[in-house]
């Protein structure tokens, strides 16, 4: 899932300082399973802002709403339903949600309540971690199913480097090296021979460093 | 300056179940401040984090948890929960700049305690000094 977290608050009411009518627009999709933009979390961002603007001695109306998701068009048009309640809309989606509404309500304010971190999963309750970059060139069939574009801290592609000590990694030892995790897996699933092979030089371009990137698939397009 | 604060309690089941014998008017007779509001809940663990905003929303200068002791929850884990989002609402509560301390944490026996008393004597107090909501 995407992953993020809620932007500290004094930014939000910054955002938001000259506003009279707010809505809190809570996306029900990844941001709800890591807890930091779903119904609840919108609810209690609302009740902030008001707080704040209440502190702040400003008057301000703010309402809460929620989407499916952020990230699709037929959803979006969802917004609707509240047209005419607010001057901004305050999104705890990631930043794809609040893109999609940049793009299709050119006429309507939008802020983002959230930084969004990484792909990542839940380790434990409570806890994400971050496991894919996206990086679009996927490698993990090379690396026992671990990536280390994602989870080595200089994403490395042939090894580690010569800072792990332990297993962990040289830039905090709460941290696993993961070429380490790498070399003992693929011991275990008797694969290690295959590490002896270099991996080619990288194209980064899929890697967004060609620009934004796009996906189309003909068998799926209406148009 | 000299003011009555606004206080919100909210307390397990469990915890205040004796203190709202006779009305409450134990409570009274034993010094509880009259302008704490108990609401009693089934669990602590059940508190929300928005529950305790929207009772700064309503006017409280002040509010407070007290749920079982931290290894004797009824529920296993409630006070512990609770205390967590105590904790959280503390901390947005910083972030406002507002001082942390209008919102508590209590964990205590069962029943009618002492404690049950100081610690609403405690928050009046605390909460006489730090002063209005600047809500």
């Amino acid at each position: 899932m995407i992953v993020a977290e809620r932007k500290p608050l004094a930014e939000i009411l910054n955002m938001v300082r000259d506003c009279k009518k707010i809505l809190v627009l809570a996306c029900r999709g990844c941001v709800s399973v890591c807890s930091a933009g779903g119904e609840r979390e919108a609810e209690i961002l609302a009740s902030l802002i008001r707080l704040g603007m209440k502190k702040n001695g400003k008057s301000c109306e703010v309402i809460e709403g929620s989407l499916v998701r952020q990230c699709d068009r037929e959803y979006i048009e969802g917004i609707d339903q509240w047209q005419g309640q607010y001057d901004a809309i305050v999104s705890t989606a990631c930043g794809v949600g609040v893109n999609f509404i940049a793009n299709l309500r050119p006429a309507d304010n939008v802020f983002p309540a959230l930084n969004t971190t990484f792909f990542g999963g839940s380790a434990e309750q409570g806890i994400w971690s971050e496991q894919c970059a996206g990086c679009g060139d996927c490698v993990l069939h090379l690396t026992g199913g671990l990536c280390p574009v994602a989870r080595c801290a200089k994403s490395l592609m042939n090894g580690p480097c010569g800072g792990s000590v332990d297993g962990r990694c040289e830039i905090d030892p709460n941290v696993d090296c993961v070429w380490q995790m790498i070399y003992d897996r693929m011991g275990r699933l008797d694969r290690q021979e295959e590490m002896a092979k270099s991996a080619p030089i990288r194209d980064w371009s899929t890697a967004g460093h060609g620009g934004p990137r796009k996906q189309i698939r003909k068998d799926l397009t209406v148009s | 300056m000299s003011f009555t604060p606004d206080i919100r309690l909210f307390s397990c089941h469990y915890t205040s179940q004796q203190s709202c014998a006779h009305e409450g008017k134990e409570l009274q007779e034993l010094g509880f401040p009259e302008n704490i509001q108990l609401t009693r809940i089934p669990c602590t663990g059940k508190l929300e984090v928005s529950t305790m905003l929207k009772a700064f929303e309503d006017g409280a200068d002040a509010v407070y948890v007290v749920g079982c002791p931290v290894d004797g929850c009824h529920n296993v884990q409630g006070s512990q929960r609770a205390a967590k989002r105590v904790a959280a609402v503390r901390e947005m509560l910083q972030e406002l700049e507002v001082e942390p301390d209008r919102v508590r944490m209590y964990h205590l026996n069962r029943g009618l305690h002492p404690e049950f008393i100081d610690a609403g004597i405690e928050m009046n107090q605390r909460i006489e000094k730090i002063g209005p909501s600047p809500f």
